[in-house]
């Protein structure tokens, strides 16, 4: 038998902590993903360009839209525009990369978008002699340019970058003025999915509210960022004229589902049975083909008032 | 066989020979089985990393024109799949001895740490940093760092029991039912809470919940060994003290009791045990199920309910079975990983319903 006193240091944590405290110290698992996101880390230019491991969809997008693909030896699971990408290898969900992983398909540089994690996973990276060089991501026009220079600057590519950041920001420009002069502004809704009849909505802080701002809408949720359950009566409140739905994103939703939703049958977007659906990746990206959905979203809020 | 776990042999019997021999005959497998597992998880992987030739290279000095390789590979060895190996270990053997313990305190061999509100409690703990670690608890996750989830999730069990043990021993004598019921009200109670967490998260927040509920041991890093290592080491050799104790309380405590055994002190010492164990299990690898349940089932089968057996041989097998789980995790889906929990589940729920089907009929639970 052991007595309990035996077992006082399992108790007392103290001694173990000073023992095991090291003394760099990061910050916690999740809250990395919150801080704004800084430049890269050490050099932002890829000695060896020659194998590149590209994590995050609109990074991968990127990378073509440079023609640099013939570089890239591995994409993440969400990289999957143009179909070209799906033929790489999939590192997996760019927030459960498993750095052995990574390392196995021998890159010469890791090129992440911000966010991408778990943290321990980006720490054993960044240990390695592989360059890695996160990419900052903000939801607006500027945050699309400023992607395509990082990226271009770590291939070695600036000027072939600049190109195609001026091409990109004369149409995220034109697709932004489509919608300038129109008066009476769409209120919408963005609703990630329905379970069990709760609405789950993007509000501020998330890729859904800056699209709806770049096509000239307003979002109609105010009062929580990121994505939340809504109850009935902040559904019926938020009177959203447009629903906007992602088109590819688990299980489709018909629309019977969301307009048997006595909260969203009763809003404007309900009685005129407003609902649009557009393809995730595309939408929420924030890459080359944003302009392009933009313009795709403005047409489908505003029809004939948008001007070209 | 497997519900002689109810009337363990305590005292000696003409099969007790053949069944401590044989019992032996069957560590010693376990150990040779662990040792394998071992090998085979530092040799396999998503890379082409050799381990062997890393181990070489540390026993006999680097090839000059390989030192580049060398180095990624020793660091893939070391860095990465050393510590994962020291990790899965660990918690293997921390969730399949708590199992055999819990299962002997509550005369249940159905019992699991996760019954009492321990795992719980941890996830409480483990989600508040997730989500309060930027804004509430900010001081806290600045000064520990990548420390604090490990630790949050511990001290949110043991709180977790330390409350019960509160609410169930009324005179020094703690019921072991009242415990069951006021474990079960306590995880309710924690999973409330870890709602109100979950609802207050934002979507990246939500992402690295989702996967963290998922149990993996990708995170293992020495810094983690080292805050959660040396609470579940104690915590294991701790455990075997508790065998001959288990035994006799198998006849009822009225009967331990006039056996010799202080009961109240065997109960005590086994939950603060389990719950330093699985607290600080759940803290480092996030929810895995089954190895709890399914590793001592195992070993009745094989050593019988003898606890001076099944808690040493419930640690070989929950260690190799952990490190096994992780390797097809590693590797399956290779350069991707899947959680463990998945892996565990998916071995472990088909195990544990042939389990009741085999017993039907004769336990009634």
């Amino acid at each position: 038998m052991v007595s309990f006193s035996r077992l006082a240091p399992v108790l007392s944590l103290a001694p173990v902590l000073r023992s095991a405290m090291g003394p760099a110290i990061g910050l916690s698992l999740a809250f990395v993903a919150l801080q704004p996101a800084g430049a890269a880390e050490g050099t932002a230019v890829f000695a060896d360009r020659s194998k590149i491991a590209a994590i995050g969809g609109s990074i991968t997008e990127i990378v073509y839209a440079l023609g640099e693909e013939k570089h890239l030896v591995a994409r993440d699971s969400t990289s999957r525009y143009p179909k070209a990408a799906l033929e790489l290898p999939d590192v997996g969900y760019m927030r459960a990369l498993s750095p052995e992983g990574v390392l196995s398909v021998n890159p010469t540089g890791i090129l992440a978008l911000h966010g991408s994690g778990p943290k321990e996973a980006v720490d054993v990276l960044k240990k390695t002699s592989v360059p890695f060089i996160e990419v900052p991501e903000h939801y607006s026009h500027e945050g699309i340019l400023e992607k395509v220079r990082i990226v271009g600057k770590a291939l070695g590519v600036d000027a072939k970058a600049e190109v195609l950041a001026r091409e990109l920001d004369a149409k995220l420009t034109a697709a932004e003025k489509q919608t300038a002069s129109i008066k009476e502004r769409k209120r919408i809704l963005f609703v990630l999915s329905i379970q069990g009849g709760k609405i789950l909505a993007a509000g501020s802080d998330t890729a859904a509210d800056g699209m709806v701002k770049l096509a000239g809408g307003v979002n109609a949720v105010e009062g929580f960022s990121g994505y939340k359950q809504m109850s009935d009566e902040a559904v019926i409140t938020a009177r959203p004229d447009v629903i906007l739905m992602m088109s590819n994103a688990g299980p489709p939703v018909s629309d019977a589902e969301l307009f048997g939703n006595p909260s969203v049958a009763s809003t404007p977007a309900g009685t005129a049975r407003k609902l649009i659906r557009i393809d995730g990746a595309y939408l929420l990206g924030f890459g080359p083909r944003t302009a392009d959905a933009i313009h795709d979203l403005a047409v489908s809020l505003y029809g004939g008032q948008v001007t070209d | 066989m497997v519900d002689q776990s109810i009337a363990g042999p305590v005292t000696a019997s003409a099969s007790e020979g053949d069944r401590s021999g044989r019992a032996r005959i069957v560590i010693l497998l376990l150990c040779l089985g662990l040792a394998a597992a071992v090998f085979l998880s530092l040799t396999s992987g998503a890379s082409d990393a050799s381990a062997v030739n890393v181990i070489g290279d540390w026993l006999f000095g680097t090839v000059p024109d390989n030192a580049a390789l060398s180095a990624r590979d020793s660091l893939i060895v070391y860095d990465i799949r050393l510590p994962r190996i020291i990790l899965g270990m660990l918690v293997g053997a921390a969730l399949a001895v708590s199992g055999a313990v819990m299962q002997g305190l509550f005369r249940n061999p159905l019992a699991d740490p996760g019954l009492i509100g321990v795992s719980a409690g941890s996830s409480l703990g483990a989600v508040a940093v997730i989500v309060l670690g930027a804004t509430m608890l900010a001081p806290v996750t600045a000064l520990l760092g990548t420390l604090a989830l490990p630790l949050a999730a511990f001290c949110g069990g043991l709180a977790t029991t330390l409350v019960l043990y509160q609410v169930a021993t009324r005179r020094g004598q703690t019921s072991v039912a009242t415990m069951l019921l006021a474990g079960i009200a306590l995880a309710a109670l924690a999973m409330a809470l870890t709602g109100i967490l979950i609802f207050m998260a934002d979507d990246r927040q939500l992402r690295d919940l989702t996967f963290w509920q998922l149990g993996s041991l990708g995170g293992a890093t020495w810094a983690k060994i080292a805050s959660v290592g040396p609470i579940i080491v104690l915590a294991l050799a701790a455990m075997p003290f508790l065998a001959r104790g288990l035994n006799a309380l198998a006849l009822g405590e009225a009967t331990a009791g006039h056996l010799g055994i202080p009961v109240q002190r065997l109960k005590y010492t086994a939950i603060i045990g389990v719950s330093a164990a699985v607290g600080a299990s759940v803290a480092v690898s996030g929810g895995i199920g089954f190895v709890g349940i399914v590793v001592p089932h195992l070993l009745r089968l094989a050593v019988g309910p003898d606890n001076r057996y099944l808690l040493p041989a419930s640690a070989l097998l929950g260690a190799s079975l952990l490190l096994l789980a992780d390797a097809v995790a590693r590797t399956i889906v290779a350069p991707a990983e899947l959680p463990i929990g998945i892996v565990t589940a998916i071995a472990g729920a088909p195990f544990f319903l042939w389990i009741l089907l085999r017993k039907r009929g004769v336990v009634d639970l």
